[in-house]
């Protein structure tokens, strides 16, 4: 493909502000235009369950950019105004407005949307966290309550407790695996997390899933677990993961099936690229299809897009990465953990809260974990996690 | 070219070491980035442009002078 002339990005955050600026530093000085459908201006989405959430930030410290620095990127940026279908022969894209937005080239960036229990829309007091204003109306609420029910055991609802608690609201983390993260991490750094949680004063309420909401009119009062046990909440966070956002592309025949089905190139089709969350490619070196949903991938997938975009014609192969940040604890986690690997520390140590440890298949490494090591971890990565690499 | 850091900002991901080993480094303690060089030789520059470009935290800015 020659270069496109015109470039439109679907989705004005992370992965399509990174795409591009990407652009731009690789020389491109064609049309560039970002279609949001939030009002703001790209903001980052890790602060909003850690400083933002807690009140340590003021919100526009998310934001990824300053004015000036997106003025400088010579973009068209149409926001509060979201795709609503993509003519894929004619790479055109309707908007909820009207408009028709037409180029050379797209790119498909917009994310995930949280997973939902039934009915929780018409409840009040039920939140979920994904962008910046479910962050401000969950902050308001949290400041009022005495007591919150997270459901969902993975990292955003742990996140969530943990800065709950801090706020001095009582928390209870329900879920259905036997600690927070334990098929992300292994029994290891999952058990010392539940001790962490525990220790500073939420109720782990694991080894059950959440079967609905209860609710006195349309106030939420708490959940029903499958055991039939009943919590008792002012205040419910539902984190139970999340789906990509491609409902307004089911009439554009790309392939789509847990994301927009990309090839090794993150090319959905010719012409259209994606990139982020909602992306699902080929990683050559895994030999599968992958999505990811971490902050990390959002940026170097939308590199890849760029690069590809202007002719590289280079398969994305990243070592996935992702943090996450639990009271006192900061933990790095380089590749993949797959459940059933072997865990061997390899620095620091555990009962000191400060190690890391490799995570080995077939006696090949394949993952790197770091809790409060993250100088240490990555020189692991670097020294067992060669291959595969982004560059 | 002049960088600054917010280490407020910085979650020790270390993406800016992997892009610009000869620029940033981390602490030992926390993984919070290490400016090496603050204005940093003509040579080096693409690859501090890439590494306050991959930085997941956006805790690199640039001013380019
Ligand atoms: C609270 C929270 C905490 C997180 N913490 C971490 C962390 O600690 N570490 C980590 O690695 N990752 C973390 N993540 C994940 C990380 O933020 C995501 O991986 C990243 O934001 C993905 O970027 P993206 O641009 O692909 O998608 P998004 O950031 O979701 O951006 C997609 C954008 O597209 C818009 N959009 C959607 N549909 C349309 C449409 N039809 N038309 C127009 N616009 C549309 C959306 O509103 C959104 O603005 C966290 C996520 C959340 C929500
Ligand atoms: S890449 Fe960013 S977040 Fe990571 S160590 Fe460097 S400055 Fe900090």
């Amino acid at each position: 493909m020659s270069t496109p002339s015109h470039v439109l990005v679907a989705g004005a955050s992370a992965a399509g502000l990174a795409t591009a600026e990407a652009l731009r530093r690789k020389g491109y000085t064609g049309e560039l235009t970002l279609l949001g459908d939030e009002p703001h201006v790209p903001y980052d989405r890790p602060p909003l369950s850690k400083q933002v959430l807690a009140g340590a930030w003021q919100p526009d410290r998310a934001h990824l950019r300053t004015r000036e620095v997106l003025d400088a990127l010579d973009a068209r940026f149409v926001l509060g105004d979201a795709a609503v279908s993509l003519d894929t022969a004619n790479r055109t894209i309707h908007t909820a407005s009207g408009r028709a937005l037409r180029a050379d080239a797209i790119v498909l960036a917009t994310g995930v949307r949280p997973r939902t229990l039934p009915g929780q829309e018409n409840l009040r007091g039920v939140h979920v966290l994904r962008s910046l204003d479910d962050a401000l109306a969950l902050r308001a609420d949290l400041l009022r309550a005495r007591r919150l029910l997270v459901v969902g055991d993975g990292v955003l609802g742990a996140e969530i407790a943990a800065t709950a608690r801090g706020l001095g609201v009582e928390v209870i983390l329900a879920g259905p695996q036997s600690a927070p993260l334990a098929t992300q991490l292994g029994p290891l750094a999952s058990g010392l997390l539940a001790e962490l949680h525990a220790e500073n004063g939420v109720k782990l309420r694991l080894g059950a899933g959440v079967e609905a909401l209860t609710a006195d009119g349309d106030r939420v009062t708490g959940a029903r677990l499958s055991t039939g046990e009943v919590l008792d909440a002012e205040l419910v966070v539902v984190a139970l993961g999340a789906v990509p956002r491609t409902d307004w592309l089911e009439d554009s025949g790309l392939v789509l099936g847990n994301g927009v089905v990309c090839d090794s190139r993150c090319r959905a089709a010719e012409g259209v690229y994606a990139a982020g969350d909602v992306a699902r490619w080929h990683h050559e070196r895994l030999g599968s299809l992958l999505r990811l949903e971490n902050r990390t991938n959002a940026t170097e997938q939308a590199l890849a897009v760029a690069a590809n975009l202007l002719g590289a014609d280079q398969p994305y192969t990243p070592i996935p990465y992702f943090w996450t940040d639990q009271f006192d604890a900061k933990l790095q986690i380089h590749g993949v953990l797959t459940p059933g690997a072997e865990v061997t520390v390899v620095e620091g140590d555990p009962a000191g809260r400060r190690f890391v440890a490799r995570y080995e298949r077939h006696g090949k490494a394949v993952g790197v974990l770091g809790w409060n090591m993250p100088k240490q971890a990555r020189l692991h990565r670097q020294q067992h996690l060669t291959t595969g690499g982004t560059r | 070219m002049k960088i600054t850091v917010d280490e407020d900002k910085c979650c020790g991901a270390g993406s800016c070491v992997l892009a610009a080993p000869e620029v940033f480094d981390q602490r030992d303690e926390d993984g919070v980035v290490l400016l090496l060089e603050a204005e940093p030789a003509e040579h080096l520059r693409p690859a501090v442009r890439e590494a306050a470009n991959v930085c997941p935290a956006a805790a690199i800015s640039l001013s380019e002078a």
